[in-house]
């Protein structure tokens, strides 16, 4: 029996020093299926949300990229923040509230924000508070400046998400210059299309 | 690697008992195995990443003479709405012509049997891609992926016109 506790032993111990929590996802995104295998690359990828109830959620990977962004958009809209919220706001994998909303959401402690989910109205992109565009294009230029590499910008949208929220998401985009998108989806087998 | 013990004889009565055996099996193989078997997976596993369907939209020309454009003959329209439906119909939308507009699902003999067969009719054939919107995002993806079963390599999504909306009402479809 001893080699049998010695194994279990080991394994305890791996496992204790190498898992990390995977983060808390702020909303639950049921995505549609295709037969698309293509991967979502690992690193420098920009992710909006699209949920069905027209909130468009932004995240991107890296936490430095994130403190950067955070920085340059607080900046253009004349928010402050304090080195706190700004180690927060890095740990946050993607939100989805405007930036006056912002602060207060990196104050509240994170058993409580788990609530505050529910209600994160989106990020705004109508016309005149088009703020969706800046965090991804800040995000953009700090990755760029950062690691010296192009994002991918990857759309993650409900399939229940209404087309009209989608399309605005890609004007915004497309007006800017930015026609490439990566929309993540479920595996599906490819059926034989008969010819 | 095994033992089989026997029992002495303890000397009881005269009957004759079945000498008891007793086997003792050693167990390390097996813990080798799992612990080589666990080592293997714990190196090589990688993360389910999430698959992903590209979508390039074309560059919006700023001079409307530039764009491309298309024949009335190569066109075929189809319309997603709302309730899972598609609309198609061959052409495009003019004041003049008023198409024929059909109506089909999403399952394996409704809209791509219609692309494959528009395809053996108009080899060229450029397919325009225009949600409703009523339809939702599945939709949208489920045309495009449509697009990639079919093998067919030109479509546009383009935003749907008032004269499309109209016509689906009109059709009562």
């Amino acid at each position: 029996m001893t080699p049998m506790v010695d194994l279990a032993f080991l394994l305890v111990t791996f496992f204790m020093l190498t898992t990390k929590f995977a983060p808390d996802e702020t909303v639950v995104v049921d995505t549609p299926s295709s037969i698309s295998d293509l991967k979502l690359p690992e690193s420098n990828v920009i992710t909006l949300t699209v949920d069905k109830r027209k909130r468009v959620f932004f995240g991107v990977d890296a936490p430095e990229t994130k403190k950067l962004a955070l920085q340059r958009v607080a900046a253009k809209y004349g928010v402050n923040f304090t080195a706190g919220q700004a180690k927060e706001f890095a740990n946050l994998p993607n939100f989805g509230v405007p930036i006056s909303q912002l602060g207060s959401l990196l104050d509240t402690p994170k058993e409580d924000r788990k609530q505050l989910n529910e209600q994160q109205p989106g990020i705004p992109m109508d016309s005149l508070n088009n703020q969706l565009i800046d965090w991804v294009l800040e995000a953009r230029k700090a990755n760029q400046a950062l690691f010296k590499k192009p994002t991918y910008i990857a759309i993650k949208g409900d399939g229940m998400a209404d087309v009209p929220t989608v399309q605005q998401v890609i004007k915004v985009l497309q007006e800017r210059d930015i026609n490439r998108f990566n929309l993540i989806t479920d595996l599906e087998n490819k059926p034989v299309a008969a010819q | 690697m095994a033992e089989i013990q026997q029992k002495a004889d303890s000397g009881g009565g005269g009957k004759k008992r079945a000498k008891k055996m007793s086997t003792k099996i050693d167990m390390t193989p097996m813990v080798d195995l799992a612990f080589l078997l666990l080592t293997f997976f714990m190196l090589t596993t990688t993360f389910a990443k999430p698959n992903v369907m590209q979508l390039t939209m074309p560059v919006k020309e700023k001079n409307e003479e530039e764009q491309t454009k298309l024949k009335e003959s190569e066109a075929f329209t189809i319309i997603m709405g709302e309730a899972n439906k598609v609309y198609y119909y061959a052409g495009m939308l003019s004041p003049e012509s008023k198409p024929e507009l059909k109506v089909t699902d999403y399952g394996p003999n409704g809209i791509r049997q219609v692309i494959l067969d528009r395809r053996r009719e108009q080899p060229k054939t450029v397919i325009l891609i225009k949600p409703d919107d009523k339809a939702v995002y599945k939709n949208m993806v489920d045309i495009l992926d449509e697009m990639n079963i079919t093998n067919q390599k030109k479509y546009a999504l383009v935003k749907i016109s008032k004269a499309d909306q109209d016509l689906i009402k009109e059709s009562g479809l």
